[in-house]
């Protein structure tokens, strides 16, 4: 769905681009955090909003993640559509409890009389030299919580049309961007009107040798490692998830079956992993085409060291290479 | 009277902005004072040097301090030995008051986790960035100390925006139900990043919601050392003293400004006007304590030069030191995250640890 206009944007403008086209289109659409409003956020996601709708709908909050997702459930079961930001995911925690406890499970407690169509927008991960507890990677803990959709886009345009989707959704939304691309390449992404599905995956590179499942800031280095590999002769195809929760296991297991073999790349740590649930899927649905054992290129089950060893923990383009040959050489 | 006996409204001073006096000075002997005028020097250069050395890439992402170093080294300066501090991530001057070394700041500021290992003597908890969350830690420490009848106090450090967070408020609420040693030493420095304090609270003053807590709370001109001083002072003699009619916690409300920016990420321009920062610099509480110490005999011009010259070479020191500081060997990510690595960090480490062997460590490289 969208206009044939294009504008060249980095992944962050593509964010605000999502947001001022919401709330153009839908008045009950506010945006809420720390620094959004006169600041234009931290990293220039709300950039103008401020200025253009107002303090009643781009709100400066008192520093309280609890408060500001709190205080959005309750907007949220009144009628307008909030978009709280939480300047960090690293930041989401205070707000644990109101994400996992309230705005997940609102619709099923009061059997559909509330419901919670709220986007809690974060950025997420690592790579960009931050302090400490700024670059975690735990979309895993809110793929794990029934009620919630977990969206990580991978290109400006994804990232525009999903967050419209996601403040269109009647249910909560968790919206993890991944900011070491938030300004790494810029992309074409339609003007004003613009929707991606939530939960639908996209083949982002075709390929017939090994399937490599990857999402987020992951995927212009799987992307490259991909090319890379393609002048050795290897054949890589690319799914991009763009949705965590819920997974595309369909187009999961259509790739795999076209080539048997898979390697699941996260920057987040091992164990509990989503690389795990896309390797079960797998066992699970085409256990008979299955050539070579699964291989998972993540960080580690160590907390996210400061930076001067940040390089080590994040799959780097060579570290992918390198497992997505583990996956084609087997045995 | 005590000096924590007042309306929280009413500010405590004891210098003016010009350095003459208008309270009254704490009893604190001159090689005190001299070695508090001497920290908040030293500070101020650390800090240049700091967000330079940011700007020229030889560290990262920086929380500059300048403009509170009164607050920092004053309040730092009121603990006796035995006592803990609990700072947030801008406490670098408090924490080198009480001797934590000036390259491991460097050198946690420069990505390193050597920098977050406090020397044995030092009586400090980690820094915490995420906000508000040492306030719970400080109270937990206090009343643990206090049930092994120890006689400490416990200082923590947060900002005007920390005190909003759920974790502040129920930091204080345990610590006037139980009673404990804890020093609640909020920097209220105008601004959360790009939030104006008004944006934190429609009380009055922080220091007044102390009262809520059932505790004292007092405001003090943060950029006025010997204010601080005595205000903390005091407070960590409470926090000790176990008189049945009061409690032990205090809320102290230190109102000040920081000259530069959030961070260096940060630029403050977009949301705060200059002729605010040059209003809050004729506070500042270098030249103030200074002016005072002159002025009463206990500083002169040589005295200044040397200690200006002392710290720049303290400061250029502790750079080298960080700086000539090996990089951690990669292998350190595999520690410390339990006594003994589990089978699954094991495996992972050898897995590592073979990875760095086949593809060398060029391969790990992210541009
Ligand atoms: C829980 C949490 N939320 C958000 C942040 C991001 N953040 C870092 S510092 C800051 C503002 C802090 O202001 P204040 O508490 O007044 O302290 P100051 O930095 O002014 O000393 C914010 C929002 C964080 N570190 N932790």
């Amino acid at each position: 769905m969208s206009t044939s206009q294009t504008q060249n944007l980095t992944l962050v403008q593509a964010v605000r681009d999502g947001l001022h086209t919401g709330m153009q289109r839908d008045d009950d659409v506010i945006v809420l955090g720390e620094d959004v409003g006169k600041n234009g956020g931290v990293f220039r996601a709300t950039e103008g909003l401020y200025d253009e709708f107002g303090g009643d709908r781009v709100i400066d909050t008192p520093l309280a993640e609890s408060g500001i997702v709190g205080t959005a459930i309750g907007m949220a079961a009144y009628g307008l559509k909030p978009v709280p930001e939480i300047q960090f995911s690293g930041f989401m925690y205070p707000a644990f409890d109101q994400i996992v406890s309230h705005a997940a499970r609102l619709r099923t407690r009061s059997r559909g009389r509330f419901t919670c169509p709220l986007v809690v927008r974060a950025p997420y991960g690592g790579g960009i030299r931050a302090p400490e507890h700024h670059s975690e990677s735990k979309e895993a803990f809110y793929a794990h919580e029934a009620g919630l959709k977990v969206v990580i886009p991978s290109t400006p345009a994804d990232t525009k049309g999903l967050l419209i989707s996601a403040i269109r959704d009647p249910d909560p939304v968790i919206f993890l961007e991944p900011k070491l691309i938030y300004r790494a390449f810029r992309g074409d992404v339609p003007e004003g009107e613009h929707t991606v599905p939530i939960g639908e995956a996209q083949v982002r590179r075709e390929g017939e040798d090994v399937s490599v499942f990857v999402y987020g800031a992951m995927t212009p280095r799987t992307l490259e490692a991909a090319e890379n590999l393609a002048e050795e002769g290897v054949d890589v195809e690319v799914v991009d998830l763009r949705t965590v929760s819920p997974l595309d296991r369909e187009a999961i297991v259509d790739s795999f079956t076209k080539t048997g073999r898979a390697c699941v790349v996260h920057e987040a740590p091992r164990s509990g992993g989503l690389a795990g649930e896309i390797t079960a899927t797998i066992q699970e649905e085409a256990l008979l085409y299955q050539e070579a054992p699964v291989v998972r290129v993540t960080g580690y089950d160590v907390p996210y060291p400061l930076y001067a060893l940040e390089d080590y923990y994040l799959p780097s383009v060579a570290r992918i290479e390198d497992g997505i040959r583990e996956a084609v050489e087997y045995p | 009277m005590s000096v924590l006996q007042r309306d929280p409204r009413d500010q405590v001073r004891v210098l003016d902005e010009d350095g003459s006096v208008v309270g009254d000075v704490p009893d604190v002997d001159d090689e005190t004072l001299v070695s508090m005028y001497r920290e908040m020097k030293l500070a101020r250069h650390f800090d240049t040097r700091a967000v330079s050395l940011q700007r020229q890439g030889r560290m990262g992402t920086y929380p500059p301090l300048s403009g509170q170093e009164g607050a920092q080294v004053a309040s730092a300066h009121a603990l006796d030995e035995e006592d803990w501090l609990f700072p947030s991530y801008r406490e670098h001057a408090a924490l080198h008051t009480r001797g934590f070394p000036l390259d491991r700041i460097l050198l946690y500021w420069m990505g390193t986790e050597r920098g977050n290992e406090a020397p044995p003597d030092v009586n400090t908890f980690p820094v915490a960035v995420p906000i508000a969350t040492q306030t719970l830690h400080a109270v937990g420490a206090s009343w643990a100390s206090k049930h092994k009848g120890e006689r400490k106090a416990f200082i923590t450090y947060f900002g005007d925006g920390g005190s909003s967070e759920g974790d502040t408020h129920e930091a204080m609420n345990f610590a006037g139900v139980f009673d404990t040693p804890t020093v609640f030493f909020c920097n209220n420095n105008q601004w959360a990043i790009s939030v104006p304090r008004e944006r934190q609270t429609a009380a009055e003053t922080i220091a007044q919601r102390a009262d809520a807590y059932g505790f004292q709370g007092i405001q003090v001109d943060g950029m006025d050392p010997l204010a601080v001083y005595d205000v903390t002072r005091a407070a960590v003699e409470k926090a000790k003293a176990d008189t049945p009619d009061e409690l032990r916690p205090t809320l102290i409300e230190a109102v000040q400004y920081r000259f530069g920016a959030h961070t260096t990420a940060d630029d403050p321009t977009v949301y705060r006007d200059s002729d605010e920062v040059e209003q809050w610099k004729r506070k500042d509480p270098i030249p103030r304590l200074e002016t005072f110490l002159r002025e009463t005999g206990r500083l002169d011009d040589d005295d200044v030069e040397r200690i200006e010259r002392e710290v720049q070479q303290e400061v250029a020191d502790a750079i080298e030191t960080a700086e000539s500081t090996p990089r951690p060997d990669p292998e350190e990510l595999f520690d410390h995250t339990f006594a003994e690595r589990t089978p699954d960090i094991e495996a992972q480490h050898e897995a590592f640890a073979a990875m760095r062997e086949r593809l060398g460590d060029e391969a790990f490289r992210n541009e």
